[in-house]
């Protein structure tokens, strides 16, 4: 089975906010709520870099390891997935997600945030795949069919990759030899315990 | 089509010009062979260590996204998933050991003297209202508290997720409202208890002897003995951390950031288990730890002997003044009219 991770190349990255775009429309993503969000480091300063960041998917997740009712899962795939049948809002996996994932539909009134929301890979929930119920509650299952996340097949400079984290690394070990410069995989060490040598 | 080269040949020739003026000119500084474009550019790991937090600029009304990493959630991870469970079940098992341990070796308290029959009052109708609500509001906030610590420990092994999720979401709910009659009640506790409860002087001899649960003989009192004192002032700094801790938790983010936040639930966790711990041992000492102590919160009168026992310079201001009830039942206690 793969291990499916996202590496965003910041060398690459020009801050066009088309993943966070192709993820709205994918996914059809509740409104005041994003999946994935491009932020910039630096910015108007020299050595500015944009970073497209999501749920990272990690290793050990400290959002599964910290939900009280266990709505949060692995996949085959080591894909991090929730129930939102399961989850009741108590907002603590946004507490404990390095990366800042976890969404909720409402800000505060009273502590009842509703359900929990964050980027699948793509992959949708547990419910069946393709289904109806699925696409509502979680959006497009593409890794059902096939396909990668949407916003990584969008990116105009493929500086957002997705799939195998193998051939992703591989993808990006290539380039930092072949151009002569890398400013690192941005998370990589936080989400999966791992660098990429630059 | 003449019209259209000649502008077009205009245009090369101009080019050429350029190029050739640039050939010819010598470079006024060479340019490294090698660019390196990411010389200045920002790192992770500098960033990391510098600032804790990786923020930068984004585009979305949502100002929590402008920060694309915080390991400290790790770290409040271990807090919530080793630290938290560990601090509570031993605070909590350790003092339901310690009290299953003292009953067995002191056993209940009893009122040396026996009951004379006359009661006096210690607390009025508005006491012990405001003593109950905030008793029954603090074991559903602790019940329901606790289920986010132990629940999928010890609950969800024993139901179904769906059930489990049910029953969660009720109690969040009821964790959620029921912190406001809680805040009422500690900040009303506060005020009508604060003039019996300031430090005074007998506290120390009291605590010296023992206090008249663990020493063998009754110590010196006022309205409140120091163990009182000393549960008033737990529950009104204690009740009080919760429920600052608790606003901000319900209100997240309004107030701090999230680095703050964790420091908020971090308070919050650890100030709660302690805080339940306290109150089993008061509700032992309220109930099975000492004879006649109950009807103090429950009828709101206590026996004249037993105020002389555990509160004999409150007992004596009382009887100076003439409070002291006439016998409640069996005796001929209709007042003249």
């Amino acid at each position: 089975m793969a291990r499916m991770k996202f590496l965003c190349d910041a060398d690459r990255c020009i801050e066009c906010n088309a993943c966070v775009t192709a993820c709205k429309n994918e996914n059809e993503v509740p409104w005041g709520i994003n999946r994935r969000r491009v932020v910039t480091l630096n910015d108007g300063r020299p050595g500015e870099r944009s970073v497209s960041m999501a749920c990272m998917h990690c290793t050990d997740a400290p959002c599964m390891a910290v939900c009280p009712t266990r709505a949060i899962y692995n996949t085959a795939d080591a894909v991090v997935l929730h129930s939102k049948d399961i989850c009741i809002g108590c907002g603590y996996c946004f507490y404990a997600c390095p990366f800042g994932a976890p969404q909720y539909p409402k800000v505060g009134n009273f502590g009842s945030r509703g359900k929990m929301d964050k980027c699948t890979f793509c992959a949708g929930g547990p419910e069946l795949d393709g289904s109806k119920e699925e696409y509502e509650k979680y959006g497009a299952n593409r890794l059902a069919e096939g396909k990668l996340p949407m916003c990584a097949e969008m990116c105009s400079t493929k500086s957002l990759l997705a799939g195998d984290g193998e051939i992703i690394a591989q993808i990006y070990k290539e380039r930092v030899v072949k151009r002569g410069y890398g400013s690192g995989a941005w998370g990589w060490k936080t989400a999966y315990h791992e660098t990429i040598a630059s | 089509m003449r019209s259209l080269l000649k502008p077009c040949r205009l245009a090369f020739a101009a080019f050429a010009l350029v190029a050739l003026a640039l050939v010819a000119t010598p470079a006024p500084a060479q340019q490294p062979n090698s660019v390196n474009p990411t010389a200045d550019a920002v790192k992770e790991d500098q960033l990391l260590q510098q600032l804790h937090i990786i923020g930068g600029r984004g585009t979305i009304p949502d100002v929590k996204s402008y920060n694309i990493e915080q390991p400290a959630g790790r770290d409040w991870r271990h807090y919530q998933e080793v630290v938290l469970p560990w601090v509570g079940a031993i605070a909590i098992l350790g003092m339901l050991v310690v009290l299953v341990a003292f009953y067995l070796i002191r056993g209940m308290v009893r009122l040396e003297s026996g009951r004379s029959g006359r009661t006096i009052v210690r607390f009025n109708a508005f006491e012990r209202f405001v003593h109950w609500m905030t008793a029954t509001c603090f074991i559903i906030l602790g019940i329901s508290g606790l289920n986010i610590t132990f629940g999928k420990r010890l609950l969800l092994p024993l139901m179904s997720p769906q059930a489990f999720t049910d029953w969660s979401q009720w109690a969040k709910y009821a964790h959620d409202f029921l912190s406001f009659p809680f805040t009422i009640g500690v900040v009303l506790i506060f005020l009508m208890w604060i003039a019996g409860n300031l430090p005074a002087r007998g506290d120390l001899t009291w605590l010296e002897e023992g206090g008249g649960i663990v020493g063998r003989r009754h110590a010196s009192a006022g309205r409140f003995n120091a163990g009182q004192k000393a549960i008033y002032w737990i529950v009104v700094l204690g009740g009080g951390a919760m429920a600052a801790t608790g606003y901000l938790m319900m209100f997240p983010f309004y107030v701090t950031d999230i680095a703050g936040m964790q420091t908020v639930t971090m308070i919050h966790g650890t100030v709660a288990v302690l805080f339940v711990a306290v109150m089993i041992a008061h509700i032992y000492i309220g109930t099975i730890g000492m004879e006649g102590a109950f009807e103090a919160m429950g009828t709101g009168t206590v026996d004249v002997n037993w105020a002389k026992e555990h509160h004999d310079r409150w007992a004596e201001q009382e009887l100076a003044k003439g409070r002291s009830a006439a016998p409640p039942a069996g005796a001929a206690a209709t007042p003249a009219e």
